[in-house]
């Protein structure tokens, strides 16, 4: 690509995150995230047993040679339901995500980049649903009205989405007013060509690492939703899900609830420790 | 006053919004409101009747919405469809639970955060810097429900160290028995004070006003203390709201975890069972708690903070 105008990818910032080396903790991190996700995309085959199989005979047992990591209470393999487990803990935080990504950077794109009235209620709303007490009214609609994950991921989405809208805006809105923008402008464009072509790259970067911390805030509400039984069916195998399942099992295999609770923690931090990293990064090049 | 204004008019809208939502779902949730309403009595074209003419329901549903909006506001959210007893006394009954819970990880919050935030600030940079900066990181990403069953594990079940559930009888025993679930309760919070804190009094580092407080010859607690310390208050303050919704859901799942008769536990097992008097009235309380100290978060700011009684800082 040859670069007319001189001005490198993003204003240079992706450049100079390339040049700095990233920290152990980084590079940890990111690795423990990267066997995490092969785990949700293969560990249903990497799985010693069916995660459904039950073994009632056995029951709750603690970890052998047979079973690395013990048994629960219907005799099914623990490691073998944490491995499968970690498509569903996993996944579905994604689609949080990626939802939360597309409403924020549209709506915050077009508040901060058209001002005025449009701005004014947007603001408002997003004010409002700010002050909710967010999980709370999240759990009674989910839990009461029913409806499943596909319902809870959609209003965690939706309870993500204001807190991003306004660090879109304010970053739209000071963008708006460079140079760059306003020659867009002043060639006649139209206004979503200079929002998505324009504007959006140059706040990619922190969409990015705001992205990762909803995936962290994804990954422990909706953990936190299965552990009260909320949103997946019961015997489904998901970590959250089963540290509700096998909490009372802490005297017969304590390791049924302590190692899923231990890999939410660990997928939880590691996110956040990239996350963070990676906005601190970008202020330093900024 | 405008600024007082404006937050009592939005605590009122947020309210009025809440207790539209928590109305409706009487009327939202699967279901006829009236075998709702029924819970597990038998369910005759009789008692259906009965039903729908002790609720109203064949009034208009405004009508209905203000009359039980009335009984709200006297403290009437009607019965529990499953115990049959009134919903605001089992809610006294477990209140106490929850209270103490949110105090012990109040104190616990606010007496490890604000002192760990301020030796990070002091030690800008340093070793211990470092530590404080990433334990806090890793304890805000750390679900409560998750340390909830780590805690258990560890210092319970593993090292007897305190009780596994329920929530005690005496004074001591309750101490003894709030002690693990205030921590999984105060972690992330208490990370959430320590980087506001932390980020706050570095923003204060290099303030004129300081260094000539010290010129003055002003004792070093002083200067901390009457200067550094209120300075901080505010953009500390700020996220004092931000804890208390924290908080609340908070205590949902560490009660769950760890088997505590609270407000908490009450609402997740009315959400299961779907009575929704309980769940109603749990909503509009948590709703109006949170209302209520953030307008005594504004209060405050008033009170700390001089530019914000003359206007001069718009928050």
């Amino acid at each position: 690509m040859t670069a007319v105008s001189g001005t490198p990818l993003f204003g240079g910032r992706v450049a100079r995150l390339r040049r700095t080396r990233p920290g152990f903790l980084t590079v940890v991190s990111a690795a423990v995230l990267a066997l995490m996700a092969l785990a949700a995309i293969g560990g249903t085959w990497i799985a010693p047993y069916d995660p459904a199989a039950q073994d009632v005979a056995l029951g709750a047992s603690m970890p052998s040679w047979a079973h690395w990591a013990g048994t629960d209470d219907l005799g099914r393999d623990v490691l073998s339901r944490c491995l499968a487990g970690a498509r569903s803990a996993l996944l579905w935080p994604v689609i949080v995500t990626l939802c939360t990504c597309a409403m924020s950077t549209t709506l915050g794109l077009l508040a901060g980049y058209r001002r005025g009235w449009v701005d004014a209620i947007m603001m408002r709303v997003v004010d409002l649903l700010i002050a909710l007490p967010g999980m709370l009214v999240l759990i009674v609609l989910v839990g009461v009205l029913g409806g499943g994950i596909g319902w809870a991921v959609l209003a965690l989405a939706v309870l993500f989405t204001p807190g991003d809208i306004r660090v879109v805006r304010s970053l739209t809105m000071a963008q708006r007013e460079l140079a760059y923008a306003e020659a867009a402008r002043t060639l006649g464009l139209r206004p979503t060509r200079i929002m998505f072509r324009h504007l959006l790259p140059n706040i990619a970067p922190t969409v990015v690492a705001g992205a990762l911390l909803s995936f962290v805030a994804g990954l422990v509400a909706l953990s936190g939703l299965s552990f009260l039984g909320i949103g997946l069916p019961a015997g489904t195998p998901d970590w959250g899900l089963m540290i509700e399942e096998n909490r009372t099992l802490l005297d017969l295999n304590p390791w049924a609830s302590v190692i899923p609770a231990a890999l939410v923690t660990i997928a939880a931090t590691a996110a956040t420790l990239l996350g963070d990293r990676l906005f601190e990064r970008l202020s330093d090049a900024a | 006053m405008a600024f007082l204004a404006r937050r009592l008019g939005a605590a009122v809208l947020l309210l009025g919004v809440l207790s539209l939502l928590s109305f409706v779902l009487l009327a939202a949730a699967p279901g006829k409101p009236e075998n709702l309403l029924l819970g597990p009595r038998p369910s005759t074209p009789e008692t259906r009747a009965a039903i729908r003419a002790q609720f109203h329901l064949d009034d208009p549903i405004h009508e209905r919405y203000l009359s039980w909006l009335g009984g709200a506001l006297h403290g009437d959210f009607g019965t529990s469809v499953y115990t049959r007893e009134p919903v605001t006394s089992i809610i006294t009954e477990r209140l106490p639970v929850t209270a103490g819970l949110a105090t012990y990880a109040l104190i616990l919050t606010i007496g490890v955060g604000i002192p760990l935030g301020l030796a990070a600030a002091m030690r800008r940079g340093g070793r211990l810097d470092q530590g404080i900066t990433l334990t806090s990181l890793v304890a805000l990403a750390v679900p409560p429900f998750a340390l909830s069953i780590l805690l258990l594990y560890g210092f319970a079940v593993t090292l007897g160290w305190f009780p596994v559930f329920g929530a005690g009888e005496t004074a001591a025993e309750r101490i003894a028995h709030l002690t693990l679930p205030a921590v999984a309760l105060a972690a992330g919070e208490a990370a959430v004070v320590v980087r506001q804190m932390r980020a706050a009094a570095l923003d204060l580092v290099g303030q004129d006003y300081l260094t000539f407080a010290r010129a003055r010859g002003l004792s070093l607690p002083r200067v901390w203390i009457s200067y550094a310390l209120r300075n901080t208050a505010l953009p500390v303050l700020t996220v004092g709201g931000l804890l208390l919704a924290a908080n609340l859901t908070g205590a949902l799942f560490v009660e769950r975890a760890f088997g505590l008769p609270g407000l908490g536990e009450l609402l997740v097992t009315a959400v299961a069972r779907k009575d929704i008097p309980v769940v109603q009235a749990l909503v509009l309380l948590g709703g109006a708690v949170v209302v209520v100290v953030n307008l005594l978060i504004d209060l405050t700011y008033l009170a700390v903070d001089p530019r914000v009684r003359h206007g001069a800082v718009a928050s």
